[in-house]
């Protein structure tokens, strides 16, 4: 277990001072009456959020049980994150837009939710997939609005291929014994704070389950977005690949300007069955708070995935932006023998912003291999850290392990991190770690300047160059959104 | 075209520059030339504008505007290009990639159509050819992996892409062996034209033979000490710096 603590020294500080500033695009409340629960959190609460959602009694259990466990347990403090402790009591755990039924068609949704989107900068080919036009592309978008989903599409192609794609509430009262089978197993209620917190409040989420054999036949996507004021948002996901089938789920997120911190406590869970394989993708853009590090969101995720069945796989692609803390480690037990697990992810930091971000690689089964290629860029008076565990168990013979893991440094005020842990019980394992820390040169940046590229241009460019190993893993409009999204985070940070 | 008068730089405290003055017409060819130290590159940086070397005195005009208030990016789109002598590497940007962005960003500063996908491999598959550029140095990473030949040459190909007006050469020969620069040569020279013109910066009169300049200068000490025809260059080969130095 080593720190290595980097801070480069460069004179050119005033001017990265001067650069450093640039209004959050998304900053904007829509005004949609919401049927929130009083802030506050006790055994009442959740007996009636688990029962204005309708669910079966083993919800109420599994959520009463996830309470309890989370009474006993503290808030974690080891990460290298600094931020005020939330108040749990001042929170509304329950906040859903009115909606009748839920919307059929475009006309029946909201108008105002419309517009949300098109401030979200959800593309207008997105839009129509939402409306239903015909000939459009074939993403469907299940879009969580605080805390309830509002609109399900392409449910008919899906249903056809026999793909499960709905809000997890549905899929607690439709398909209540996979839910029950599923819930849990992979992120159980002890696991840590953040998901006994999630289990016992958990609002809305994303339910998918991909049959036997079948590759399911659209990209999957989810645009969450945290509304209403002081409404933290607990979504669930879960993911069951069943064997010898295949999903690529996306998930991408944006938030309003607000005064107070917010917090997001999702858990994610994958199952992977013998011969699956599942790509989570994620491009992250929440609010990271002012100049001074106010008002951003606090991002505090579990994500997990077993691969559980023999030659499973998981592959994990982030491109993260948002928020003012972030601490989120999504992970891999590789159960099934031969089962592979993958970490792509790219941690851009700015102003004040921290970050705590990794992996785990839990090597179970024989022959398990898992790759993780981290790249971190850090500006402004950010804090970048890569925290990852490579766990050899004694019976995964042959296991093999490949970290990667680059940082990038513009200015002298910021700082990244590289917490790496391996630990090894099988002597036939083979585990590799390759770190580097770069910055900008001045050199590289002239080049371009020379070409005719402005500084924010340039800057961008070698960004995206030094992440690109992560963004080819992104599908394609993914990866366009992605890439514009390092652009205006970086903005004005050049060192 | 270009009006250098007075010119005085500096890097940090050290004075480098100390009065040069130059002028430059459309068409023309100049060669400046002196041993390691005179300042040749230092003239290179400060009509390109890179960060940190400042102007103590003098001016400098181009096409009737103050070059030395405008940014680096901004004479870039004017129609000033350097030709590296050091090429930067940028990894995991391919090559095609950056030349469209600076295409692009120049096209755009003069308020024409950006240039599509398609449209610009048109023009640099042209160029290319014309400068008997292998394939895949198009796609493979900026300069990244490029041998010494190849970066040179790479060099000349952006220039010839970017179509510029007042090209500057800093030691362009430097680490090439005959064939490659010969090939440069060539590829500089059918960039020749009556509204281009030329700064080229070198230690040797080797790469004169194939660039014939029309006037050769020779720095030292941070000034132009003596001016010719090419025939200063042949001079200059034969006996050495050593007395114009020396003055």
């Amino acid at each position: 277990m080593e720190e290595l603590d980097r801070k480069p020294k460069t004179s050119d500080d005033d001017h990265v001072d001067e650069l450093l500033n640039r209004d959050y695009e998304a900053g904007f409340v829509t005004d949609i009456e919401s049927e929130s629960l009083p802030p506050g959190l006790d055994e009442g609460v959740i007996r009636e959020i688990s029962k204005r959602k309708e669910e079966p009694e083993f919800m109420l259990e599994f959520r009463l049980n996830a309470y309890r466990d989370w009474l006993k347990m503290t808030e974690p403090e080891w990460a290298h994150v600094n931020y005020e402790k939330v108040d749990y009591q001042s929170i509304s755990y329950f906040s859903a837009p009115k909606l009748n039924d839920g919307p059929k068609s475009l006309d029946e949704v909201d108008p105002e939710l419309l517009a949300t989107y098109e401030k979200l900068g959800i593309s207008l080919k997105e839009q129509e997939v939402l409306a239903g036009v015909q000939g459009a592309p074939k993403v469907a978008v299940d879009a969580v609005f605080d805390s309830v989903s509002v609109a399900t599409t392409f449910k008919e192609t899906l249903n056809e291929a026999g793909v499960i794609f709905c809000p997890i509430s549905e899929a607690c009262r439709e398909h209540p014994e996979l839910v029950q089978k599923y819930l849990g197993t992979v992120v159980p209620t002890s696991d840590n704070f953040f998901a006994a917190l999630n289990s016992a409040v958990f609002s809305d989420g994303s339910f998918v389950y991909i049959p036997e054999g079948v590759r399911c036949p659209m990209e999957l996507s989810t645009y969450f977005r945290i509304n209403a004021a002081n409404t933290g948002q607990f979504e669930r996901t879960i993911i069951i690949a069943d064997k010898g089938s295949y999903v690529s789920y996306l998930e991408g997120c944006t938030a309003p300007m607000r005064d107070e911190n917010q917090l997001h406590a999702a858990v994610v869970e994958l199952v992977a069955l013998d011969d699956a394989e599942i790509k989570y993708s994620t491009v992250q853009n929440w609010y990271p708070g002012d100049e001074n590090g106010k008002g951003g969101i606090y991002n505090f995720v579990t994500k997990r995935a077993d691969c559980r069945g023999v030659n499973s796989k998981v592959s994990w692609t982030q491109v993260e932006t948002g928020s003012a803390i972030t601490w989120k480690y999504p992970s891999c037990i590789l159960t099934g023998d031969n089962s592979v697990g993958e970490f792509y992810s790219v941690a851009v930091t700015n102003k004040r912003q921290e970050a705590d971000t990794g992996t785990k690689m839990i090597h179970v089964g024989k022959n398990t291999r898992s790759t993780v290629i981290s790249k971190g860029i850090s500006a402004g008076r950010s804090n970048n850290s890569y925290r990852g565990l490579i766990k050899i168990l004694p019976n995964a013979e042959g296991a093999r392990n490949y970290t990667q893991c680059d940082s990038l440094l513009m200015g002298d005020q910021c700082g990244a991190h590289t917490f790496p842990y391996i630990e090894g019980k099988n002597p036939t394992a083979q585990v590799e770690h390759e770190a580097t820390t770069s910055k900008i040169s001045e050199d590289q940046l002239f080049y371009c300047l020379q070409r005719g590229l402005s500084e924010e241009d340039a800057v961008g460019l070698i960004v995206n160059g030094f992440c690109k190993e992560v963004m080819k893993n992104l599908p394609m409009e993914f990866a366009v959104e992605a890439q514009k999204l390092l652009g205006i985070s970086l903005e004005g940070s050049v060192g | 075209m270009l009006k250098i008068e007075n010119l005085h730089a500096s890097v940090g405290d050290k004075a480098i520059l100390k009065g040069i003055n130059l002028e430059v017409k459309p068409g023309e060819v100049h060669a400046i030339m002196g041993p390691n130290g005179s300042g040749k590159s230092t003239l290179s940086y400060v009509l390109a504008g890179r960060d940190g070397y400042e102007v103590t005195d003098g001016s400098v005009t181009y096409n009737g505007e103050d070059l030395i208030e405008k940014d680096a990016d901004e004479r870039a789109c004017d129609g000033i290009y350097l030709a590296f002598q050091y090429p930067v590497e940028i990894p995991g940007v391919s090559n095609s990639y950056f030349l469209r962005a600076a295409v692009n960003a120049q096209r755009k500063h003069r308020g024409e159509d950006e240039l599509d996908a398609m449209g610009f491999l048109k023009l640099a598959r042209e160029k290319a050819k014309l400068l008997e550029l292998p394939d895949n140095l198009m796609h493979r990473p900026v300069n990244v992996g490029f041998s010494g030949g190849e970066k040179k040459r790479n060099e000349i190909f952006h220039m010839a892409v970017l179509e510029p007006q007042l090209c500057l050469l800093d030691e362009t020969d430097s680490g090439l062996d005959i064939d490659a620069l010969k090939t440069v040569a060539n590829g500089v020279n059918s960039l020749r034209s009556p509204d281009r013109a030329m700064i080229v910066v070198t230690h040797y009169q080797r790469l004169l033979d194939y660039i014939v300049p029309d006037q050769v200068h020779v720095l030292s000490g941070g000034k132009i000490v003596k001016s010719g025809d090419k025939d200063l260059a042949k001079q200059l080969e034969a006996e050495g710096y050593g007395d114009l130095v020396a003055a």
